[in-house]
């Protein structure tokens, strides 16, 4: 068997040592990072990565989980769609996020509705071509990371000109919310995990407008020694002044990115403003499908339209998002939200903040 | 020559159930209780008994490592056993589809009837029912078992702080076998299940100090720890290090985004054990054929929470697995 290439990012003696290079650089001063990508959130959680680090280096997690700033209008269509007859296939993370009527995709499931769960968008196509006489939509959430597989999938069913499976885009971008964290007076930010999956695609210059405000901006791997590794950069970075990018992904990370990938986004979307939750609505934020794909355009085929909807009352979801508040200062934290009955999608994404300290540090 | 497939007949109590029960169940499961063919099996009760039972729907029936025959048997027996009883005898009804090919029903017969010579239980009544098409997919099994006590391995109040806890075999082969079997992941290659009845092993260490023991089944190792500590008040500390994972098993779970620790096993005990005793049950244990991997784990503390010593030296909670395991989004 080969060796896992993640087995020396695990090394238990390395991840020591570098949580005491972490305490002696950080001495005498606070530092506040924000990881914004769910599996950055996982792995801090997952590996304990927060009882590593000293005190005075604050890990806060932002708007990384794709299904967690899901605008509650937009959870909403998965059920208009269900209401239509159509046959929905999804990630299993949507499965139980609530619509504004109570509903969720499993519930909706046990009354009848046809939920098809999948681990790659592409999984779509079998479905859509083994059954035929039943329409399907694909549920698109993802970032950048995940957008070129939703955009490969509709450009295959243009190819193949299935006619009975469409995808709903609520792909979305980072570049503005981004900015819009930068801009924002109350977070006192020192710099930023950034996401390696994401980066991938968009390459480094992603991070510019961080740069240029000075904090700290270093892509990560999601394995606990890189991860720390990633935060003495910060820390160092912090201390020196010098907020030059630093990839430390290189192995899986260009600076440039995925040009290829980010041709198919250009090929089959266009920037739309959309509303996140807890963020409002973001100039160009979002992607849409161009003209040419409506009839695979759920949201043209089914003729649906996002209503404004206030988020469910009480839940803090777009604080947490925004690394304001840690997940157990919202007051449904563990009360009303849990694991088992999420309120809102920070609790019900296996990525989301809530669902990270509710499994494994509450 | 076409299949041959299960019509409402064999469920319907004429010539063809007879034929049935005679070629296909008294044959596979012959012993001289059941081959007596009474309404109700007689068996002798006469020491304080142990009473389970428990329904299998998995599916598909058919996985690497087994099948849904061989699950049924060995999930009431281990249950029987990790309660601290010696298995005896079984009851086994079946319900299953109209339509079913009749060659993978007699194939889930023969696997029951084999695990059950293996773990030396008599499968003494049964009944089967055939469910029109549409109304069930595939296969239904339900079994109960009885067992001699010889332990009471159910008393939470006999677990304390300081004793240690040892699992019986590498964790979360079962989940990903069937998750596998499936077919819908898009990845080829499978994993052998652990499914495999534990009462020979656990009838080698009821003589020593074990003070608890549960086999962990859905909801893995973590729903276990989490039922242990929620109704003794104690806690454990868990070493991620000792983990017994396959690699394979191990790097298919983090594709997926499953914690190994919640994906289901049918073939690991857990075990609390005093610490005086533990060398000595491991060494009973891994001297099995189903407990060499068996590892000491960790250790029951009074924090009240089930804590998990990470690889890297960090600690987090390991919580209550949720209802359904869900392939994650990126």
């Amino acid at each position: 068997m080969t060796t896992n290439p993640n087995e020396p990012f695990r090394d238990g003696r390395i991840a020591l040592s570098l949580a005491g290079e972490i305490a002696a650089a950080s001495a005498g001063r606070r530092y506040k990072i924000m990881e914004i990508c769910g599996t950055h959130t996982m792995s801090i959680s997952r590996n304990g990565i927060r009882s590593l680090l000293p005190e005075n280096v604050e890990l806060v997690s932002g708007p990384g989980c794709p299904v967690c700033v899901t605008a509650q209008g937009d959870i909403d269509l998965f059920f208009d769609i269900i209401d239509k007859g159509a046959s929905v296939v999804t990630f299993g993370d949507l499965l139980k996020i609530p619509g504004s009527d109570g509903r969720t995709l499993s519930s909706a499931r046990a009354a009848g509705a046809d939920v098809r769960v999948v681990y790659s968008p592409l999984d779509a196509l079998k479905h859509a071509e083994a059954e035929p006489d039943k329409n399907f939509v694909f549920l698109g959430v993802g970032f950048e990371t995940t957008a070129p597989a939703i955009a490969f999938l509709a450009k295959t069913a243009m190819e193949k000109g299935l006619k009975n499976l469409s995808v709903l885009s609520l792909c979305k971008t980072m570049p503005e919310v981004i900015s819009v964290l930068l801009k924002d007076p109350e977070l006192k930010l020192d710099g930023f995990l950034c996401p390696g999956h994401v980066t991938a695609v968009t390459g480094i210059s992603l991070y510019e407008g961080v740069a240029a405000s000075g904090k700290a901006a270093v892509v990560a791997g999601f394995e606990p020694v890189e991860i720390l590794d990633a935060v003495l950069e910060i820390v160092r970075r912090v201390n020196s002044g010098d907020f030059r990018i630093v990839n430390k992904y290189k192995r899986v990370v260009s600076d440039g990115g995925s040009p290829a990938a980010r041709a198919m986004l250009d090929e089959v979307f266009l920037p739309e403003t959309v509303s996140w939750r807890g963020l409002g609505m973001l100039m160009g934020s979002g992607l849409r499908f161009r003209d040419e794909y409506a009839p695979w355009d759920a949201k043209k085929v089914f003729g649906l339209e996002s209503r404004p909807v206030d988020e469910i009352k009480g839940c803090k979801c777009g604080s947490v998002l925004t690394g304001k508040i840690r997940p157990d200062e919202c007051p449904l934290f563990g009360r009303a939200c849990t694991a088992e009955t999420p309120v809102g999608p920070c609790m019900v994404s296996s990525e989301g903040t809530c669902a990270a300290y509710y499994k494994f540090i509450r | 020559m076409s299949e041959k497939l299960v019509t409402m007949s064999l469920g319907g109590g004429g010539k063809q159930t007879s034929d049935f029960i005679k070629d296909v169940i008294i044959k596979n499961f012959s012993n001289d209780i059941i081959s007596v063919m009474a309404d109700a099996a007689h068996v002798d009760t006469s020491s304080r008994s142990a009473f389970t039972t428990d329904s299998f729907v998995v599916k598909p029936e058919f996985f690497d490592g087994g099948n849904i025959g061989k699950l049924a048997v060995c999930g009431t027996v281990n249950d029987l056993a990790v309660s601290g009883a010696k298995p005896e005898y079984l009851s086994f009804a079946l319900i299953v589809a109209e339509g079913y090919p009749l060659d993978n029903l007699e194939k889930i017969i023969i696997s029951a009837a084999e695990t059950a010579k293996e773990a030396g239980v008599k499968i003494v009544c049964g009944d089967t029912k055939v469910v029109e098409r549409g109304g069930l997919d595939g296969v239904i099994l339900n079994t109960a078992g009885l067992g001699r006590v010889i332990k009471n391995l159910n008393d939470y109040s006999a677990v304390s702080a300081g004793d240690k806890v040892v699992i019986t075999s590498d964790i979360a082969r079962h989940g990903m076998s069937v998750m596998l079997a499936r077919g819908d992941l898009g990845f080829s290659g499978s994993v052998a299940s652990d499914c495999a009845p534990l009462n020979g092993m656990l009838e080698k260490i009821y003589a020593f100090d074990v003070k608890f023991a549960r086999d962990a089944t859905r909801g893995g190792l973590a729903a276990v720890l989490n039922e242990i500590s929620e109704k003794s008040g104690l806690g454990f500390d868990i070493n991620e290090e000792s983990l017994p994972v396959r690699r394979d098993v191990a790097e298919l779970c983090e594709i997926l985004g499953f914690d190994p620790l919640s994906v289901a096993n049918e073939g690991a005990a857990v075990l609390v054990v005093s610490e005086k005793d533990c060398p000595k049950v491991m060494d009973c244990i891994t001297n099995t054929p189903y407990g060499e991997r068996a590892a000491v784990i960790g250790a029951v503390t009074d924090s009240g929470r089930v804590v998990l010593r990470t690889k890297i030296g960090g600690t987090r909670y390991v919580d209550m697995p949720p209802g359904e395991l869900l392939p994650r989004i990126c």
